[in-house]
């Protein structure tokens, strides 16, 4: 079992480091750097040559990049391009603001996922499941710039009950958000729901047609039972790892949702640092939304692990 | 009976029939192949059937709500609404048409050559694709696009690029399934070279799981390619484009809200149909895809 | 026992029949008319083949039918209850507690979340009277009742912690936590090992003695009926063709379909091949409105195609559904006699020399370091050596390293060490990469399950071309009438040449993987399993066509199956492994005979024969060994015959009776 989740946990050091490969070496092949990008038209002859010398660009590339994750691992994101401020300040609100919109999209869709998937594969091919499912495959489909300029046509114009737009600042108290966050989390929640309940439908599905839960049955436990002991514990198992990749998807769909409501959040600022090429910045937010990505995989390795007797022993008889 | 030849098989074309009647065989298929075909139509046929030209500007017209002349209004420069509309996919699927089967293609060739290969290259590879998977694809499409612009030429590599990679996994988790099995191992038994073995056993059997794949990033491609629209990184005005008339509609839809919903219906429609298509293409391949992941 | 058998039935199935909505809207029955009853302290057993409905129909006397299936007539009765009208309350009263399921494979019945001990108290629970507080102790007894060894260490485990027979057990100790007056059980030794089986039947019917439970036993193996039941039900295409008691139906059935059952079952006290039962039964629905065993039967008249038989009790008792019982002794059902002997050179066209294969791989740091792993290879010492057109069955449980052993043969797997020697080419290189193209061809492998081992996107002609074109390089035409004349030999006709493998039966694709091995005109064929995965009269028509094909070619096989019976009827001689080790080999005849091995001696003990009266010997315990013994004897830890520390230390010596019969063990061969 630890010598499982030592190499789990390798491997997810392996994959970050490669990503921090994969967005230093994409940023040196990309034609322009910092400096082009700071300077503008003006980057021509002694200015460029000078900014460079500055920012230090005229090291070699491995010896910018020990610097680069060696500050990484420390927490020391470097400085930006145009504001030539400490990106960490720049970036920790932000993320803050990020995290909280996706945690509050996740405690109002994983267990509304979980329910209404149960409930579709128990009344099965009914008026119930059918809406359900075609409801999620809505969900999933339409894009979410679309769903989120119709909540918006719906909910504040319409019956402007929520503002569609969101004017916090970004460092203000999390309570400043409310009622605000309301609509980009329904966005959220409406199409990561939708991805759940699928997953745990055909589970569930699978799980009701097995053969122990057939011998269930003929023990004589009754329905709901079966359902509780035998079935839910076997069929939410694949759930968890569906749950970490949505959460992962999350981290991209985030960023339409934030720029079409305004939300002062990760995604957006990512899609700023590209659109003025500050490059620190945008390498920053990469590393970021990667790791949280593996860890959340990890997560949900660890946690299936944990919860499948099967996996657990065949690791322990590994280790 | 016919005395067939020896190299007779259900010939692609009659399977491809019999996959297509299967599709429209469920009532969700049928609607689905139907929403597409029609789209396809629109893309190709479009330019004759639209009643105005897309592009001109009245600034009398501005605003007007839906009208026997203008049956879904005009927008904020007075253009007919119906006419960029019906056209405003054709960019869409000219470039997710054109880099869906790149990205297939060149990600299920990675894909089962890694999967039949194994070992401590295909663990690096593996490592690889899932660092450019960590990445949200929106930040890896903008850097290119925001350096090399929003043209067909850059956006058609970028997509298949990006959108190949996943196929990679499809590909080798496939390859996987099919190489344990005994008639790729009666092959080897036979003493086949790795190629016979690769197109006549493997192949077939890779190729459904690639089909059902390939349907699926299509209808992902044409989420992004409309986001990136909606953004502003996408088609340059002023060609007419879903997202980007969306983008644009938004900021009048309190009292113009049919410049939205056309373009909203349009695009909705097009990717709903490609993903009921694809589910009844699984279900006719005999391929359950309600347990994949939204990678 | 007799005397708790009384008259009132406990089960009544009525005019019972079975069926689902097929694709076109008809009504498709699985079961037609059942009519039959169990009395209390009665064991009745339900044979047919894959496809007769006699699970559809034990599961139906719980009430239950699976999804899509629906009563179409009838009703079945317990104790009196109406099984299909009762609330789900009453029948969630009933199942597991009075009536009882023994489930086919238990390892996918039990509950993976839940330990053995937790899904036994529900059983508890819901079905006894106990007061909780004595659940966990009730537990531990019920599991020592089923005879499992450290019962409370078991209560502890999850179900994929335990081997497959001791999960057998536990699903037989939860039907029996309440206490019920009747047991269905479901194929409940298919899938595991000959000695395990014998020891779950002989416990079954121990228990059924002690309890006074009424039983009824579904299978597909008339040993196992002959030996727990008194009175059995032969179903066939989703009818009871023949109802009697056990030796009546195993001695003298009284209906065509039972004659070519019992003649297909292969017997361990009998070399001859068995009879194989041509045709298959028909698919629900196209059983016509005659009987629906006309198209096989070799006495049927125009009135079985027109008239549907009822079920008429003949003069011996037993109830038939034939329209011609009084004749039907005049099918054989036996082989009705030897088959002319073949010749068998004295000229050797396989030879393996002190073969030994390992499974175990280098782990990581092993590798890093260099070291090779110091584990006991899988498969060791393996001296063989083959005659043109000889077949020699290799015999053994799973596990035993037979199918490895063919891997190994045919290239598939590298020895780790030994050689393979093919008379003509020297010693074969290792691996199939490095075999030349001819010393491929001359020796083919044939797969457990054709579903596996055939290519489903391709057609039963581009299968079979394959062989043709890589070895003879023939096209067109010639290549045409070679494949014709392939399945001909197999005895498929031309018009299978476009079909793909999904639209043939089990026995049709097994014949297609036959006609592609003998395509390249083979010296040696290995047969792995080729008839495990058949039913038993599908199996007796693929045993005569391969005896069929190597007398006509003079081909030598290598024929593995863990079914004695089977191997005994086809092979010259056989060889006996155990954890990857020979434990005896030597002439078919002398192996079956004393003196054997003690392994072999427990093996054939275990066997069970379609007839009442064979008792088997149980002689050691069911023991699941998951790798072999580093030093000694291979059998060292389950072997009732053990002499001494040397069978622990010394490997055993080969005693060798002169006529190529020879046997592994310490004990002298006059002692064995």
């Amino acid at each position: 079992m630890l010598r499982m989740l030592i190499r789990r946990l390798a491997l997810g050091a392996i994959t970050v480091f490669l990503v921090s490969l994969i967005i230093f070496a994409g940023v040196e092949i990309l034609p322009g750097d910092a400096c082009t990008a700071f300077l503008e038209r003006e980057a021509q002859g002694q200015l460029l040559e000078n900014c460079r010398q500055e920012l230090g660009l005229n090291r070699p590339a491995t010896e910018r990049y020990l610097e680069w994750a060696a500050g990484a691992v420390t927490g020391d994101l470097g400085v930006s391009a145009n504001g030539q401020k400490q990106i960490t300040e720049l970036v920790g609100y932000r993320l803050r603001n990020t995290l909280l919109l996706a945690s509050c999209a996740m405690l109002a869709g994983i267990p509304l996922a979980l329910f209404l998937g149960v409930v579709a594969a128990l009344w099965r091919d009914r008026m119930v499941d059918l809406t359900i499912s075609t409801i999620a495959i809505g969900a999933m489909t339409i894009p979410e710039f679309v769903s989120a300029t119709l909540l918006i046509l719906i909910f504040s114009v319409w019956l402007g009950w929520i503002p569609g737009i969101v004017l916090t600042s970004a460092n203000a108290p999390i309570s400043e958000f409310f009622p605000e966050i309301f609509l980009p989390m329904m966005v959220l929640t409406f199409v990561m729901t939708a991805h759940i309940l699928r997953t745990v439908r055909s589970s569930v599905i699978e799980a009701m047609a097995s053969d122990y839960a057939q011998m269930a049955t003929l023990k004589g436990v009754p329905y709901w039972r079966i359902v509780f002991r035998h079935v839910l514990p076997n069929a939410l198992l694949p759930a968890i790892n569906v749950v970490a990749l949505t959460i992962a998807w999350l981290l991209g769909g985030v960023v339409v949702i934030e720029t079409v409501f305004n939300y002062p959040g990760l995604g957006r600022m990512m899609i700023d640092s590209i659109s003025d090429r500050d490059l620190p910045v945008t390498q920053a937010i990469a590393l970021i939304i990667a790791s949280v990505y593996v860890g959340v995989n990890l997560a949900a390795d660890l946690l299936t692990m944990i919860a499948n007797p099967r996996l657990r022993t065949l690791h322990m008889r590994k280790g | 009976m016919a005395v067939a030849s020896t190299n007779a098989r259900p010939s692609v074309a009659s399977r491809f029939l019999g996959v297509i009647a299967d599709i429209t065989s469920r009532p969700s298929g049928a609607i689905g192949l139907a929403l597409v075909t029609f789209h396809l139509f629109l893309a190709i046929f479009g330019p004759w059937l639209a009643p105005y030209d897309y592009k001109a500007v009245d600034a009398n017209l501005m605003m007007q709500a839906p009208s026997g002349a203008h049956w879904f209004g005009t927008d904020h420069l007075g253009r007919d609404t119906f006419s960029r509309t019906l056209l405003g996919g054709r960019e869409a699927i000219l470039v997710t048409g054109i880099a869906t089967p790149i990205a297939v293609l060149w990600g299920g060739f990675v894909g089962i050559f890694f999967g039949l290969v194994g070992g401590r290259l295909d663990d690096v590879l593996m490592r690889v694709v899932d660092a450019f998977l960590s990445l949200p694809w929106i930040l890896k499409m903008l850097v290119l696009i925001v350096t090399f612009g929003t043209g067909i030429e850059v956006l058609i590599p970028t997509l298949a690029f990006f959108y190949g990679i996943p196929v990679i996994r499809i590909a080798r988790a496939a390859t996987h399934d099919v190489v344990a099995r005994d008639f790729i191992q009666a092959a080897r038994a036979r003493g086949h070279g790795r190629m016979t073995i690769i197109q006549r056993e493997l192949l077939p059997n890779v190729r459904d799981a690639l089909l059902v794949e390939g349907a699926m990033r299509w209808s992902w491609m044409l989420l992004a390619f409309s986001s990136l629209s909606f953004l502003g990184f996408g088609v340059s005005p002023p060609t007419p484009d879903w997202g980007l008339m969306i983008a644009d509609a938004r900021g009048f839809m309190s009292f113009a809200p049919w410049g939205v919903l056309a373009p909203v219906i349009g695009l909705s429609s097009l990717i709903i149909g490609i993903n009921l298509t694809a589910d009844a293409l699984a279900k006719a391949l005999g391929i359950d895809r309600a347990q994949k992941a939204p990678v | 026992m007799k005397d708790m058998v009384t008259k009132e039935p406990l089960i009544q199935v009525r005019d019972l029949s079975v069926g689902f909505t097929g694709r076109a809207g008809h009504t498709l029955p699985v079961l037609r008319n059942i009519d039959l009853a169990v009395r209390r302290g009665e064991s009745l057993g339900l044979v047919g083949e894959s496809g007769s409905g006699k699970s559809t129909l034990a599961l139906a006397m719980m009430g239950y039918l699976k999804r899509g299936l629906r009563v179409i007539g009838g009703g079945t009765h317990f104790a009196g209850l109406d099984m299909f009208t009762l609330s789900r309350k009453e029948l969630e009263g009933i199942r597991g507690g009075r009536l009882a399921l023994i489930p086919q494979n238990s390892g996918q019945s039990l509950t993976p979340t839940l330990k053995i001990g937790a899904q036994l108290s529900e059983a508890l629970r819901l079905h006894s009277k106990l007061p909780e507080a004595e659940h966990s102790a009730r537990v531990v007894q019920l599991l020592e009742q089923v005879r499992l060894p450290d019962p409370s260490a078991i209560a502890g485990r999850y179900p994929h912690e335990l081997s497959g027979g001791q999960q057998q057990r536990a699903a037989i100790a939860m039907a029996l936590a309440g206490e019920p007056e009747a047991l269905l059980l479901d194929e409940p030794t298919t899938g595991l090992d000959v000695t395990t089986q014998a020891h779950i039947l002989e416990l079954l019917r121990d228990l059924a003695a002690e309890t006074g439970m009424a039983m009824v036993y579904v299978s597909h193996d008339l040993g196992a009926i002959a030996r727990v039941c008194d009175r059995v039900v032969v179903m066939y295409a989703g009818e009871a063709v023949l109802e009697g008691p056990v030796r009546e139906v195993l001695r003298n059935p009284a209906h065509p379909y039972a004659r070519g059952l019992l003649a297909s079952i292969p017997k361990l006290t009998d070399a001859r091949l068995p009879m194989a039962l041509e045709g298959r039964p028909p698919p629900p629905g196209k059983a016509g409105d005659g009987c629906a065993f006309v198209d096989r039967c070799a006495i049927a008249t125009d009135v079985c195609r027109t008239s549907r038989p009822a079920l008429a009790t003949v003069p011996s008792g037993a109830r038939v559904r034939c329209h011609h019982a009084d004749r039907a002794d005049s099918l054989p059902t036996r082989s009705p006699a030897d088959a002319d002997p073949r010749v068998i050179a004295e000229d050797a066209i396989l030879s393996l020399g002190d073969l030994s294969i390992s499974y175990a791989r280098p782990g990581f740091l092993d590798q890093i370091l260099g070291r090779k792993p110091a584990t006991t290879p899988t498969v060791d010492g393996i001296t063989i050596e083959l005659e043109k057109g000889e077949t020699l069955g290799l015999v053994g449980e799973s596990g035993s390293g037979k199918s490895t052993i063919l891997k190994a043969v045919a290239g598939l797997l590298p020895p780790a060490g030994g050689r393979i020697e093919l008379a003509g080419d020297g010693v074969l290189p290792p691996l199939v990469d490095t075999r030349r193209p001819d010393q491929l061809r001359r020796v083919q492998l044939i797969f457990q399950n054709p579903d596996e081992s055939l290519n489903p996107r391709q057609t039963i002609a581009e299968i079979l071309a394959q062989p043709l074109k890589l070895y003879f390089g023939l096209s067109g035409e010639a290549l045409r009438q070679r494949i014709e004349d392939l399945l001909e030999s197999v005895r498929l006709g031309a018009h299978y040449m476009d079909r793909l493998p999904s639209q043939l039966s089990g026995g049709e694709k097994q014949r297609v993987a036959v006609a592609r091995a003998f395509a390249a005109e083979p010296d040696l064929v290995l047969c792995d399993e080729v008839t495990s995965a058949l039913d038993v009269s599908v199996q007796a028509a693929v045993l005569d066509l391969l005896d069929q094909l190597r007398r006509s070619r003079n081909t030598a096989y290598v024929f593995v199956s863990h079914d004695l019976a089977v191997v005994r009827a086809l092979s010259d001689r056989v060889a006996v492994l155990y954890q990857g080790r020979l434990c005896e080999i030597g002439p078919a005849a002398a192996v079956y005979a004393a003196p054997s091995h003690p392994y072999t001696e427990v093996l054939l003990g275990a066997v069970l024969e379609p007839d009442p009266d064979t008792v088997p010997t149980l002689s050691a315990a069911d023991i699941v060994e998951l790798s072999p013994p580093a030093r000694g004897c291979p059998f060292q830890r389950r072997c009732p015959r053990k002499i001494g520390p040397q069978c622990d230390t010394e490997t055993p010596p080969w005693q060798d009776d002169g006529h190529g019969h020879a046997i592994r063990c310490h004990i002298p061969r006059e002692a064995l």
